[in-house]
């Protein structure tokens, strides 16, 4: 019975000894440990919604990129195809152009060759017919001496003139 | 308890059974210690068999330079008793015994002096106010007594003072408080080193722990009012654990029976009942004295509750004080059992069965602390009870 029946020293002691060690592990331990855990767990939990909201900010970075990027592209196709429209109608045009200037210049050079051919052919229309006339002159002032002979060479000069 | 064992989960069993691991590996020598104790001290008058040993011879040599013990036959009751029980004395080898101050208030004042004064309960001794006299003849309770001149016990006297002596139980609290605090401030300090960074050493091997305790006791039973228990659930949660271990190691400054000690048991149940008593609510108090019954059955209902109140502190107290004093009765039985045969040949069985026995004893420590404090908080979660809640019990 002895065994169960509790002594007043021990009681005594162990309450004093139990307060002070619950008032000291409070102060000391306790307090700094537990909020030193829950400042922990906050962090983590803040840090893992940070990474959250990252990984969100991120999806919508990449999708506005891929919009943008989009938007490039089409903006680039579309100037390459206005380029391209406009490379061809600058060479079609330069082509025409130059087709026109060509012809032209070949219109001109035709007409001045023309032209050219003419006053050469006149020229020489005219030098052969000095010449002509001068050697008809010599032949004549040679052969043609009686006035029978001049007669009968005008006349039938006149003939083939008439023809002419 | 179904109920407890299913908080009880296997990530924190892992844990506590290692640190169970790494206590016991001091523990094996130190049981093989505690059979020389034996040898040296109580009992080998009887053991002339087996003087070939040379511990049991040298115990031989010690018996008869002092002289008690002689002829007396070993009494495995007294000391089993002997070593559960409280003591002025601390008993650390042979004949070797730390003399712990002896304090008494008397109703003339306060006496101290040291205990050896006593020689062992031999002696009396003449303080300031009385004569005092260890009356040892109850095992189970070492009680200081007031002698008159010629040694006669003086009830009256005897019962006019309170011994508030340290004792043996007493200086072991004190040495496990000393090495809770020397614990917790280090960890406590690595908190403070490390902020909320990753834990290191002796931190990381008790953060589980502290978690446990708020994770598994206090969370479950207290609700979002947790946080204002813990420092009590955490406190008498390690004091009684630190208390159960210090108590199994065999050698000072162990072996004291510190949570095995009804008066130590009884403290810790009543800050229990009084932290439930002050927290309980309207609703608490009203299942007590209106309960949801006919009004004719009153006369029955209010004593039930009231004894309800009362018996689930009694409860903690004497489960606690149980389990503590059965494991150490088993263990020193085991041992006590190679002195009953008086033959060596019997430590080949006792001690693996006291090193098993030690082995569940020290998950015993854990699970007793663990159970004190789950209920604790399941008594005090009880009377935070909110009037939303199910109105029947």
């Amino acid at each position: 019975m002895d065994l169960v029946t509790p002594s007043i020293g021990l009681v005594f002691w162990s309450t004093i000894s139990f307060l002070t060690l619950l008032f000291l592990l409070t102060k000391f331990a306790w307090k700094p440990i537990t909020a030193a855990l829950s400042e922990r767990e906050n962090s983590i939990d803040e840090a893992l919604k940070a990474a959250e909201n990252a990984r969100k900010q991120m999806e919508k970075l990449t999708a506005d990129n891929e919009k943008l990027l989009n938007q490039a592209r089409a903006e680039r196709d579309a100037m390459l195809k206005e380029a391209n429209e406009m490379k061809e109608g600058i060479i079609a045009q330069a082509k025409k152009s130059a087709a026109e200037e060509g012809a032209k210049l070949l219109a001109n050079a035709k007409a001045a060759i023309e032209q050219e051919k003419v006053a050469a052919m006149n020229q020489l229309k005219t030098q052969v017919a000095e010449l002509s006339v001068d050697m008809a002159e010599k032949i004549l002032r040679t052969k043609m001496t009686d006035r029978a002979q001049q007669e009968a060479f005008v006349n039938e000069n006149l003939k083939s003139i008439s023809l002419n | 308890m179904s109920l407890i064992t299913a908080r009880f989960s296997t990530r924190n069993t892992l844990i506590s059974g290692l640190f169970i691991l790494v206590l016991l590996i001091g523990n094996f020598t130190a049981i093989g210690q505690h059979n020389h104790d034996h040898t040296a001290t109580e009992n080998v008058s009887h053991s002339e068999h087996n003087q070939t040993d040379s511990a049991m011879a040298e115990g031989i040599t010690h018996t008869e330079n002092t002289g008690h013990h002689d002829e007396e036959a070993f009494n495995t009751k007294e000391v089993i008793m002997e070593h559960i029980a409280d003591g002025h004395d601390w008993h650390l080898w042979g004949h070797t015994s730390l003399h712990l101050p002896v304090i008494v208030y008397t109703d003339k004042g306060l006496e101290v002096f040291s205990s050896g004064k006593f020689n062992h309960g031999h002696d009396a001794y003449q303080g300031k106010y009385y004569t005092y006299a260890l009356d040892k003849s109850h095992p189970e309770k070492e009680k200081l007594t007031v002698v008159t001149a010629d040694g006669q016990l003086d009830e009256t006297a005897t019962s006019n003072i309170t011994d508030l002596s340290i004792t043996k139980n007493v200086a072991s609290m004190m040495v496990s408080m000393l090495f809770l605090f020397l614990i917790f401030f280090s960890v406590a300090a690595g908190y403070k080193k490390r902020g909320i960074g990753a834990p290191k050493g002796l931190q990381s091997w008790l953060e589980p722990i502290i978690l446990f305790v708020r994770d598994e006791i206090a969370r479950p039973n207290l609700g979002e009012n947790y946080k204002k228990y813990m420092p009590y659930l955490l406190t008498v949660f390690f004091f009684i654990w630190m208390n159960n271990v210090l108590g199994l190691v065999p050698f000072f400054p162990g072996g004291a029976n510190v949570t095995g000690n009804i008066a130590v048991t009884l403290v810790l149940a009543l800050f229990t009942f009084i932290i439930t008593s002050f927290s309980g609510t309207k609703t608490y108090w009203g299942h007590v004295f209106t309960p949801h019954v006919p009004l004719w059955l009153y006369p029955l209902m209010i004593p039930v509750e009231i004894i309800g109140l009362f018996t689930k502190p009694f409860a903690l107290m004497i489960r606690l004080f149980a389990n503590i004093t059965a494991g150490h009765i088993l263990v020193l039985s085991l041992v006590c059992l190679i002195f009953i045969f008086k033959s060596m040949s019997v430590a080949g069985v006792s001690v693996p069965f006291v090193v098993f026995i030690s082995v569940i004893e020290m998950l015993v420590a854990f699970i007793q602390a663990f159970i004190f404090t789950i209920l604790s908080a399941l008594y005090i979660g009880m009377a935070l009870e909110k009037p939303s809640a199910d109105a029947h019990h």
